[in-house]
């Protein structure tokens, strides 16, 4: 009981960067435990080792939980497994094309062997996040933060921004 | 209760930060640290502290583009994989100072340590001169830094294997970004092709480097770079045939007695670098802002 309460004001909270998606929108929110009365121990895992932005999910999770009078709060960090683009729901999906970012496709499986290179730009075409558009052109690989790259509509005009597959 | 993180920063009780992305410290917060206990903790300390260094100076080497790159899609893709590295190198040393257990963390390690300390190989640390030797020496470390986390995530250190795993994923786009870059250079104009080849010559010598392993990456706990080469030839022949490069035919850069990177000998250019990097940190010891 007690942990579906904190369980339920972690998930309240959101991301920095993305801030119209939820810890859980994003797949960030891996666990919530209650161990007594008055200490709430939540998992997160970071989407790329140097997002900054687990800095401040961190103390954002400890403020709420604090504020909802937990006295104890741990924030743990779990790094494997990895996070994967694929963790973020269809919720979180239709908010970011809700708000005019192209959500990913599925990620790419990791081979157990090497890792193949890409030469090429992407052949699938994103659809464009404003007009529906297929006809669209990626401009650069990396966008303003680690989880997205930059593109272009070829029939609005209009650039967007996609978030990458991991 | 703040609609935001940042807002929910601005008064936070326990943090002496007042600004966004400052005073961050124990990049391994909440992970489970055991180190195993058939360890061997002076080990896995120094490799940790050998693949830290190679992010953390090769991160702080790209970071001088950022405000000079060509165009700006250029700047954010190098400070981004100047971020990732970043971010690998504070998991690794944070991982070497609880190895060490000399109470070390990773801006102790990363700030308080001089030139002989570091284990960085020398590639890393070279001035990256223009743009062509600068997507040239991307290219490069990351193939070499991709083949040895693929399989250092079925190492034996949990903390160790779990960095490497997510560091795969990052680094194979930090490769395609190269990749893509050396075949628009070499297969450009004659120009791009010429400062691209002269490139090569000064990159090449310090190749050798990289698969030459110090007794440590030999160990059980490392991933040994030297069988490794032929993987590294295959990802460098299938980039270098599209843009017209022919691997030169240069002697490699040797060491001191045998002794380079990885002893903590490096070439001049590691004492400048750090004297920019740690000059901030050693000015103001322990200030947080």
């Amino acid at each position: 009981m007690v942990t579906t309460e904190a369980r339920r004001i972690a998930e309240t909270a959101t991301d920095p960067e993305l801030p119209m998606l939820t810890l859980v929108d994003l797949g960030v929110l891996r666990d919530v435990q209650v161990t007594d009365a008055d200490t709430a121990v939540v998992t997160i895992t970071p989407t790329y080792s140097g997002c900054p932005a687990i800095a401040e999910i961190r103390a954002d999770l400890h403020r709420r939980l604090t504020a909802a009078g937990y006295r104890h709060v741990e924030v743990r960090t779990a790094l494997h497994p990895p996070w994967s683009s694929d963790w973020i729901t269809e919720r979180g999906r239709a908010k970011l094309a809700e708000h005019g970012i192209s959500p990913p496709d599925a990620a790419p499986e990791q081979p157990p062997g090497p890792v193949p290179l890409t030469l090429e730009p992407p052949r699938t075409a994103r659809a464009c996040p404003r007009c529906g558009d297929r006809r669209t052109e990626r401009l650069s690989a990396f966008g303003a933060t680690a989880c997205r790259s930059l593109w272009r509509c070829r029939s609005c005009s209009e650039p967007f921004e996609h978030v990458k597959e991991i | 209760m703040f609609d935001n993180a940042y807002e929910a920063l601005a008064d936070s009780a326990d943090d002496t930060r007042w600004a966004f992305g400052t005073g961050f410290h124990d990049a391994l917060s909440g992970v489970d640290t055991d180190v195993p206990g058939e360890t061997d903790r002076d080990q896995l300390a120094t490799y940790c502290l050998m693949l830290g260094d190679d992010a953390l100076v090769h991160a702080q080497r790209l970071t001088e583009w950022v405000t000079r790159a060509p165009d700006l899609e250029e700047e954010v893709a190098l400070a981004n994989i100047a971020l990732d590295l970043l971010g690998q190198a504070r998991l690794l040393l944070a991982r070497a100072g609880q190895a060490e257990g000399a109470g070390r963390d990773e801006d102790a390690l990363a700030h308080f340590r001089d030139e002989h300390e570091f284990r960085n190989v020398r590639l890393a640390e070279q001035p990256l001169g223009d743009f062509a030797r600068t997507v040239l020496t991307v290219l490069v470390l990351s193939s070499w830094r991709l083949a040895v986390f693929q399989r250092l995530r079925h190492g034996p250190d949990p903390v160790l294997a779990a960095i490497a795993a997510k560091g795969v994923n990052e680094l194979a786009y930090h490769r395609d970004y190269a990749a893509q870059w050396v075949v628009r250079l070499g297969d450009g104009t004659d120009h791009s092709h010429q400062r691209l080849t002269a490139a090569l010559g000064d990159v090449w010598p310090l190749v050798d480097e990289l698969f030459t392993p110090h007794e440590i990456e030999r160990g059980d706990l490392a991933v040994d770079p030297a069988p490794l080469r032929a993987e590294f030839d295959d990802v460098l022949t299938t980039v270098f045939a599209p843009a017209h490069l022919e691997t030169p035919d240069v002697a490699p850069r040797s060491g001191i007695a045998g002794r380079t990177g990885r002893h903590g000998v490096h070439t001049e250019h590691l004492g400048l670098l750090l004297a920019e990097m740690q000059s901030l940190a050693r000015a103001h010891p322990e200030a947080t802002w």
